[in-house]
């Protein structure tokens, strides 16, 4: 997965949210060790002590754990980081029909478009 | 972390202007900083005060607890904002010109970036492009270990496929004892790498804040942030 970082919001829980996206979605495996903080910092072009916070951070919510000496861990439980992919799932949907409302078109309106738009 | 540059009613003026107004200013180690401003702010003041080339008008400033002299420049890797290489040395005397100079300099990790570059040691300086030539002065420095890199307009006369190889030259050699201070004007390609935004203005330090911390104060980014305080 690309990193993609919004330029106006703070780094730190954005590069929280891109790594529970990356557990969730199976480039990082239960258990797995991850990138270093440092190869980390140089794939998302931040500063490796936003890395290392972000991290810290992730270890706290029960996502990744530490190995002194060794690095960075998935954990065997990723209810957290699946729950992350789907509040962004929900997010961008309640997103779309939003803007979609600001158009003029009401939800029913928007399921059959979406609908329609896939039959195509 | 410990305290790596503390000024106190730092005060630089020349003839009948004033450069730094009694600034108060304290940079610890681990940090990658920007020091921001327009042109003129006292940005290039500041730094030749750190590297000992200026001496200030008022007030204090110290680099791990001393005044900049010998011992500090030790410490201090500085890397200029016009080259100081005499342009008819080759890459590989210009290495061991700063062997003989600065016992901190690890050649093996000069040529190591030079080798990534593709850039050969036996080639003379005049005959590097101009991106290449920063790129050899940003690698000469960096190869230093030092406790504290000032990089002045490190980005400025590059392209941006360049300051990418920069930014994460910088990255690739962090050490949690040092401390790195870019000046720069170029704030949107850097903001990221750093941890600290400094702004300065006329002589005065407006704002020293973590990148996190101006962006959920403001809801912007630090480059949006410095063209609203700067408008003109």
């Amino acid at each position: 997965m690309e990193w993609t970082l919004d330029k106006i919001k703070p780094l730190c829980p954005q590069i929280c949210e891109q790594v529970c996206l990356q557990i969730a979605l199976g480039e990082f495996k239960p258990g797995e060790k991850m990138f270093s903080v440092r190869e980390t910092a140089l794939n998302a072009g931040v500063n490796p002590n936003t890395v290392q916070k972000a991290f810290e951070k992730l270890e706290q919510d029960g996502i990744l754990y530490s190995v002194r000496g060794s690095g960075w861990f998935v954990c065997e439980d990723i209810t957290n980081a699946k729950e992350t992919l789907d509040n962004l799932v929900y997010k961008k949907t309640e997103d779309y029909f939003t803007s979609l409302n600001a158009l003029g078109m009401d939800n029913n309106a928007v399921k059959n478009y979406v609908k329609e738009w896939d039959n195509e | 972390m410990s305290e790596l540059l503390r000024c106190e009613n730092l005060t630089k003026k020349y003839a009948n202007t004033t450069a730094l107004n009694g600034i108060n200013l304290t940079l610890e180690s681990g940090k990658i900083v920007g020091l921001l401003g327009p042109n003129g702010s006292g940005k290039t003041t500041l730094i030749k005060l750190i590297n000992g080339l200026l001496t200030p008008t008022e007030g204090t400033i110290l680099i791990n607890g001393k005044t900049p002299g010998v011992e500090t420049k030790r410490e201090v890797a500085y890397l200029p904002d016009n080259s100081y290489l005499n342009s008819w040395m080759t890459v590989k005397q210009i290495i061991d010109y700063f062997k003989d100079f600065y016992e901190d300099f690890r050649e093996d990790v000069a040529y190591t970036m030079l080798n990534k570059l593709g850039i050969t040691p036996d080639v003379k300086l005049k005959t590097l492009s101009k991106g290449n030539k920063e790129k050899v002065c940003l690698i000469l420095v960096m190869s230093r270990n030092a406790k504290l890199y000032v990089l002045d307009e490190p980005i400025a006369g590059v392209d941006p496929a360049a300051r990418d190889y920069v930014i994460s030259t910088i990255i690739n050699n962090y050490n949690p004892e040092a401390t790195v201070l870019i000046s720069t004007h170029l704030i949107s390609d850097i903001e990221e790498v750093l941890d600290e935004a400094i702004f300065i203005q006329n002589g005065d330090i407006l704002l020293q804040k973590t990148i996190d911390e101006i962006r959920e104060e403001n809801g912007k980014s630090v480059d949006a942030l410095f063209r609203e305080v700067f408008r003109w």
